[in-house]
This record gives C-alpha cells, sequence and structure tokens, in this order.
C-alpha cells in the first residue's frame, strides 16, 4: 500500500504526515508513506487545498489534517 | 469514480458522518451513535460555558479598575496604573472575543470547503464573480501554503483570473482574528470599515486585473494541467461541525494568544507613556507621504494581525491618522513575501508584480480615502 502526503511543507502539512506514519506504526500494515510537496504533482492530482491524503492514488481527504480514526479506516480495508 | 458513488449513497442515508468511506454498516451505526453522544455532551457543556462567557465579560472592567486601584493601591492618573489597567482590561477582553468568534467561524466554515468555492466560481462571469469570491475569500479555509494548488484549481475549472485573484486577496485580508481585534480595540466602526474596504481592495482589483487579460502570464505547467476531477466532498455532521470549532479555537487562539498579548502589553506601554499627540506629525492626517511609508513598510513585513492590531491601536490614540494605520495593517496582513515566493511557482514576474501594484494601489487609495473623510 501506499500513502502518500501530498503538502508543500507548513505546519499543517507536518502534523498530518507525522499522524499518517504513527498510525501506520501503530495498526503495523505495510504502507509506504510518501510525502509529495511539488506543487505540480498536488495539482495533478486535483488536489487544491493542503495537506491532503492519498491511499493508492485515491485521495481521501483534502484541506485539513485526517484524524487517526479517519486514517486507520482507509488503511485497514 | 468508485469511491464517489459509494460516498453519495452513504450520504443519503439520513445519519452521514465523516469522509471515512468504506466502512461497513455496523461500524457506521456505532459511529452514528458516538456523534449523537457528542452533540449531547457538547450541547450540555456549551450553554453553561456561554454563561460563564457572558459573566467574566461583564466584570472584565471593574475587575481590572479594582486591581490597579484598590488592591494594588495604585494611583489615578499615574502612567504605570494607565498602562496597567489598560491591559487587564484590554488583554481578557480581546481573548475572550477571540475563542467565541473563532469558534464560531470554525462552525461556519465547516460549510465551505475549497472544492465548493471552486464549484460555486466556476463559469461566472466578472463582476458578479469578483463580489462572490471576495465573499468566499472570507469563510472559506484557507492557509497561505495552500495558495497554488488553490490557484490551479480554480484556473483549470474555469474561474476566470481576475476572479480567482478577487479570492486570493480576500482571503488573507479579511481576516476574523483582525476583525476581533480591531472591534475590541476600536468599536464597530473601525471594524465594519475594516471589513467594507478589504472586501472592496480584493473586489476592485481582482476585476482590474481580469481587465488587464493576462491570462498568458500564468506558468506554462498550470495550463498543461488538465481540470482535476471533482473529488467527493466532505460532508460532517452537527458534532463534527461543533469539533470543528473546537479545533479552531485550539489551533488559532493557542496559537495566537501569546501575540495578542504581547501587543497589547506594547500598546499599553505606548498609551501610559506616549504623549498625547505624540504621532500625529509622523502619522498624521497632516503627514500626506505616510499612507505611501506606511504601504511601502508594510509590504515586505510579515506579521500577523495579532500582533499588530494593538500596537496600531495605541498609535491612533496618540494622533495617528486612521486611514495610515488602516492602510499599514492591511499591506502587512495582505501581501507578505512569503506568500510572493510561493505565487512565483505559478505567475510570471509580470503578472505577480501587477498583482502587488494593484493590491498595493488599492489600500493606498483607501488609506488616504479614510485620511479625508474621517
Amino acid at each position: 500500500m501506499e500513502i502518500k502526503v501530498l503538502g508543500p511543507g507548513c505546519p499543517k502539512c507536518h502534523e498530518a504526515e507525522k499522524i499518517v506514519r504513527e498510525v501506520v506504526a501503530e495498526t503495523g500494515v505495510d504502507a509506504s508513506v510518501v510525502k509529495v510537496s511539488d506543487f505540480q504533482q498536488i495539482a495533478q492530482m486535483g488536489v487544491f487545498a493542503t495537506p491532503a491524503v492519498a491511499v493508492n492514488g485515491e485521495v481521501k481527504c483534502v484541506g485539513k489534517v485526517p484524524t487517526k480514526a479517519e486514517i486507520a479506516a482507509w488503511i485497514n480495508r | 469514480m468508485k469511491e464517489f458513488t459509494q460516498l453519495t449513497i452513504f450520504e443519503d442515508q439520513a445519519q452521514s458522518t465523516c469522509s471515512c468511506d468504506g466502512i461497513s454498516a455496523a461500524t457506521g451505526a456505532a459511529v452514528a451513535q458516538a456523534e449523537r453522544a457528542a452533540l449531547k455532551r457538547y450541547t450540555l457543556l456549551g450553554a453553561p460555558a456561554l454563561l460563564l462567557w457572558f459573566g467574566l465579560y461583564s466584570v472584565l472592567e471593574p475587575t481590572a479598575q479594582a486591581i490597579t486601584y484598590d488592591v494594588l493601591g495604585l494611583d489615578h492618573g499615574g502612567r504605570f496604573a494607565d498602562a496597567l489597567a489598560f491591559f487587564l482590561y484590554d488583554g481578557p477582553k480581546v481573548l475572550l472575543l477571540l475563542t467565541l468568534v473563532v469558534f464560531g467561524v470554525g462552525i461556519i466554515r465547516s460549510f465551505f470547503t475549497a472544492a465548493r468555492a471552486r464549484k460555486c466560481l466556476a463559469g461566472r462571469r466578472e463582476v458578479v464573480g469578483n463580489v462572490l469570491a471576495a465573499l468566499l475569500g472570507i469563510v472559506t479555509p484557507f492557509c497561505s501554503c495552500s495558495a497554488v494548488p488553490l490557484f490551479v484549481g480554480f484556473v483549470t475549472a474555469g474561474v476566470p483570473l481576475g476572479v480567482t485573484f478577487s479570492f486570493l486577496v480576500s482571503a488573507p485580508m479579511v481576516n476574523e482574528v483582525a476583525l476581533v481585534l480591531l472591534y475590541g480595540l476600536m468599536g464597530w466602526k473601525v471594524a465594519g470599515l475594516y471589513l467594507a474596504t478589504g472586501l472592496l481592495v480584493a473586489m476592485v482589483s481582482g476585476w482590474v486585473i481580469g481587465r488587464l487579460k493576462m491570462e498568458g502570464h500564468l506558468e506554462e505547467w498550470v495550463r498543461l494541467i488538465h481540470a482535476g476531477q471533482d473529488l467527493p466532498d466532505q460532508e460532517l455532521s452537527w458534532a463534527g461541525r461543533i469539533q470543528a470549532g473546537v479545533t479552531a479555537v485550539k489551533d488559532i487562539v493557542g496559537k495566537t494568544w501569546p501575540w495578542v498579548l504581547a501587543g497589547i502589553a506594547v500598546g499599553a506601554g505606548i498609551h501610559g507613556y506616549v504623549p498625547e499627540g505624540f504621532m500625529a506629525s509622523i502619522m498624521g492626517r497632516d503627514a500626506w507621504w505616510s499612507v505611501l511609508a506606511a504601504v511601502g513598510i508594510g509590504i515586505p513585513m510579515y506579521s500577523n494581525a495579532a500582533g499588530i492590531i494593538p500596537v496600531v491601536h495605541a498609535l491612533l490614540e496618540k494622533g495617528a491618522a486612521l486611514g495610515t494605520v488602516l492602510a499599514f495593517m492591511m499591506s502587512v496582513i495582505a501581501l507578505s513575501l512569503p506568500e510572493m515566493i510561493i505565487l512565483r511557482k505559478v505567475l510570471k514576474p509580470r503578472l505577480l508584480l501587477t498583482f502587488v501594484g494593484v493590491v498595493g494601489l488599492g489600500i493606498l487609495l483607501v488609506g488616504y480615502l479614510f485620511n479625508l473623510i474621517l
């Protein structure tokens, strides 16, 4: 599984990345977490508010830091 | 696409929950129940909290006076006593106002997302679009590092360039923290003026940029990007919205309170120690160049509204002109160097300069207008 955290690098984006990594570590899911900070790539995914999180290419949340429960629901499928 | 239909079906059920799609019906029901419980808890907590708020707010002034003059036994009219009373009254007052307003704005914002703003503005004609964009800029949650993705999202969805700029100007310029501070320290007239002129600058400068037809001055890659697919919108329950309000308070008040207090402390110092009319010569109405200087100094400066407004208030009290002060504040908040550096990724230099020029000019006019009529 590939989880992308999209964000240029503001505090909220860092927070989103941190919390995603935490959930991955806690649940023990086999997933790679990638931080995408390139605007072009972010825009190409149709995302126009950051931070955003995409799991296996599917954008799950836009413009806010997701909660742990939300992230867990996305990756436990 | 599959995900989108799933989400739509999910939302159609009476209790829609959150953006976490794909949860089974069983967990869905559990979540709904948990949310009802949360809503009940919020209601039970909310009423006493609101009463406490009004109670505290109404005793602020007598308390500040009592501490300064009765408890500490300072003399009326003393410089230090003046400054202290000012700080003891204005500090808690502004923090209380800020908490309530940020909470309210947090809830209002949960109804608006960047995706909705984009949908709402796509294909709008100018003028109507500019007005709408400026208004949406106030309520749509937006952080400055979202400027570029948002810009691209708007332009690729067919939002006219000028309308996009109206949004980009109004979003940082009309700021709820600034509004509360202005209201709390200087009353509703100044706050209203700030709101109205901020919107006006956003509308007009967006319209002007649209008239200049500078679509060719976007970076190439922006035009090569296909309109992003519409992502499923996140529907929130009321418990979720209240949660959003609480988060906003933690986020905004939690981060800005030291700035607010520091600003008010400096303001209190100016209030107590700087002689009456001292600022009149430098920032007064008669110094014609003061507005120009204020905007020139303000543009490269980057500060948040929380720190600068209490200082500005004290300056105003000592004879600085309102137009000058307003222009300074607006240029600090609306045009910042970090944002330009980010925007440079999508705008070619000429368009970026036009943007700064048009908005700067708008702020300048607002400054002169106020010095003239007030």
